[in-house]
């Protein structure tokens, strides 16, 4: 690409990537004096006492929970679209695709008038005589609604790199004497490997760093390190500390994905990141 | 004289509405380089396919040494196949591509070792062990292939056009090393291509192939030199076809004069099919030959020329011969009565 078109995505990179960036880092490695700011730990320092240490542990804890699920559901759902045998592959793929049309904030919304006390579940169970359960603002429904959010991006990058796959490999692997299980863990996996690298960073990092999910299906009861964040910048006004913990996620994410490109191998080309 | 591996019995397939393979019977024996031959979609790689177990026939019969396979899956059969795109695991580095059998059928580490060693020397890729598939030439992928297949020491190497993807300096030297191979590791080779000088330079047997059926069987000198219908001379070769009548036995009528030939048991004047081989004619002055014709064009191939006479009876024949007349010039066209085939009519 000549250097005059590329121009204007180097501008709207700088404005709207490299600065705020800066400014975070500015805010994370300052605090307010009088005379205006020193440099200055002190936010960082804050974030390891105990009460927010909790916080980042849970945030882990539920975000690698639903991706490990997401994975469960997600796998087997892509190999099946992918199969050879199956002809209603577009509408199934529909299927995934279409509630990422709907607004994310609607779509979660909607999980509440399913799991709320007099909610579509109790409803249910109530007229079959059984006792109501409490699902809602439970950290199960954190999760569900984690997993219901962020499903897609597991299953679209797996079954785009399962459809890849040439078939002759699958046969040779055949003729070579494998039967069913040692092609699916000596060839098909290890291929389909980028695709679920891509599918868990895609579902890993939005699950890490969500605040609605949490307020809304947690109740407010389950503080993540993005609620965290939130609560920093629009209720306590802390901005130095906000930012401290946004520059310790991107740490977390950087390292992750410094851990998933080593899985990866040499199929970087297949994968989306 | 050698005993028969695998047997074909009335082996059909069809997809769908489409008849790939239309009752086949066929026999092929221990240690020969059986080659199906014919142009796509003509079911040899259907053939193929059904013998590696990758697809069920739908009517007929496969014999293994006389045991009917028919419906044991791929790994259970002792045979191996080299695919036309190589199907490498492109996860796995040379080594591991080849010992992939090997580790299935799980045998210790030493043996695989020197099994895939050994393969490798045989292909002539020492030192690449290590090395990606991926960052491999196309012939050292094909190699691979062939080791990964070898390696196990089936009693069958099924080969689906192994060299079609290979630019032909490179093809002619496949074909020597896998016909080198075959020989000295006496292993039964079925081969599938839609070259026919491919398939008449390696093989012990070659099978020409036609809509699903096979229009004949026999050793590539069989083949070129009697074949059975026209589409085989069609196919295997160039050659000229003409109309003609059968006078009576040795002698036929076409391009209007009446010619000497080795064929015999037609009915009398039964119209036939004339085959006759562009490099059997030969250019001779034209005044008393009985087929002469005006050149219509000259292409230099190398090794001879090809030239197109136009015929005075409005036939046009393919002439090769290493010497040269210019457009335009009235030539004589001489043959021998060996070199006229005779051929049932089969087309309308």
């Amino acid at each position: 690409m000549k250097r005059s078109t590329l121009f204007p995505y180097l501008i709207w990179m700088v404005l709207f990537i490299v600065v705020p960036m800066f400014l975070v880092l500015y805010y994370a490695f300052t605090v307010p004096t009088e005379s205006g700011a020193t440099w200055s730990l002190e936010n960082f320092a804050r974030f390891f006492e105990p009460i927010y240490l909790k916080v980042l542990w849970r945030s882990l804890r539920l975000a690698l929970f639903s991706t490990v699920i997401c994975l469960i559901i997600g796998y087997p759902a892509a190999m099946v679209m992918a199969g050879n045998a199956f002809e209603r592959k577009s509408v199934v793929l529909l299927l995934f695709v279409v509630p990422m049309w709907m607004n994310f904030l609607l779509r979660t919304y909607a999980w509440l008038t399913i799991l709320e006390r007099n909610g579509v579940i109790n409803v249910l169970l109530a007229n079959l005589n059984l006792p109501s359960l409490n699902i809602l603002y439970t950290e199960g429904a954190v999760v569900l609604g984690m997993v219901y959010n962020f499903l897609p991006f597991m299953v679209l990058p797996i079954y785009s790199v399962l459809s890849k796959i040439d078939r002759g490999v699958v046969e040779a692997a055949g003729d070579l004497g494998a039967n069913s299980l040692q092609v699916f863990a000596k060839v098909i996996f290890p291929l389909s490997l980028p695709g679920v690298v891509s599918g868990v960073t895609m579902v890993f990092m939005p699950a890490l760093t969500t605040f609605v999910i949490s307020r809304l299906l947690g109740g407010g009861q389950f503080t993540l390190i993005g609620n965290l964040i939130e609560q920093q910048f629009l209720v306590v006004g802390d901005w130095g500390f906000g930012s401290s913990i946004s520059v310790v996620m991107i740490v977390l994410i950087l390292l992750s994905m410094a851990i998933m490109s080593f899985f990866e191998g040499e199929e970087k080309d297949v994968a989306l990141w | 004289m050698h005993e028969i591996i695998v047997e074909l019995k009335s082996l059909s397939k069809v997809y769908d509405e489409t008849v790939a393979l239309d009752g086949i019977d066929l026999y092929i024996r221990k240690n020969e380089f059986l080659t199906l031959l014919g142009p796509s979609g003509c079911g040899k790689t259907t053939t193929l396919r059904l013998i590696g177990g990758f697809e069920q026939p739908s009517g007929g019969t496969i014999l293994f040494e006389g045991r009917d396979v028919t419906g044991v899956p791929p790994y259970k059969r002792r045979v191996n196949t080299v695919f036309q795109r190589y199907a490498l695991f492109s996860h796995l580095d040379v080594f591991e591509n080849i010992a992939f059998g090997l580790r299935i059928k799980k045998f210790s580490e030493k043996v695989i070792k020197e099994k895939v060693g050994r393969m490798l020397e045989q292909v002539n890729l020492a030192g690449f062990e290590s090395r990606d598939v991926n960052s491999l030439s196309g012939g050292q992928q094909q190699r691979v292939a062939i080791a990964r297949a070898l390696v196990n020491e089936p009693e069958v190497l099924l080969l689906d056009e192994p060299l079609a993807a290979l630019d032909l300096k490179l093809r002619k030297e496949m074909q020597h090393e896998l016909k080198s191979m075959q020989k000295q590791l006496g292993i039964t080779f079925v081969f599938v291509t839609h070259d026919q000088e491919e398939a008449l330079s390696m093989s012990d047997t070659v099978v020409v192939m036609k809509d699903g059926r096979i229009q004949q069987i026999g050793t590539p000198v069989d083949i070129y030199n009697e074949p059975k219908n026209a589409f085989v001379a069609d196919f295997i070769g160039e050659s000229n076809i003409v109309d003609g009548i059968m006078r009576q036995d040795y002698l036929v009528d076409f391009a209007g004069s009446s010619f000497d030939c080795v064929d015999f048991g037609f009915a009398k004047d039964e119209e036939v099919e004339v085959v006759i081989r562009p490099e059997d004619l030969v250019l001779i002055p034209a005044d008393n030959a009985r087929l002469s014709g005006v050149v219509s064009s000259v292409n230099f191939l190398g090794v001879h020329y090809e030239m197109i006479v136009d015929a005075d009876d409005g036939t046009s024949w393919l002439v090769h011969s290493t010497l040269m007349e210019p457009v335009g010039t009235r030539v004589g066209l001489g043959l021998e009565p060996m070199d006229i085939h005779i051929m049932k009519k089969v087309r309308p």
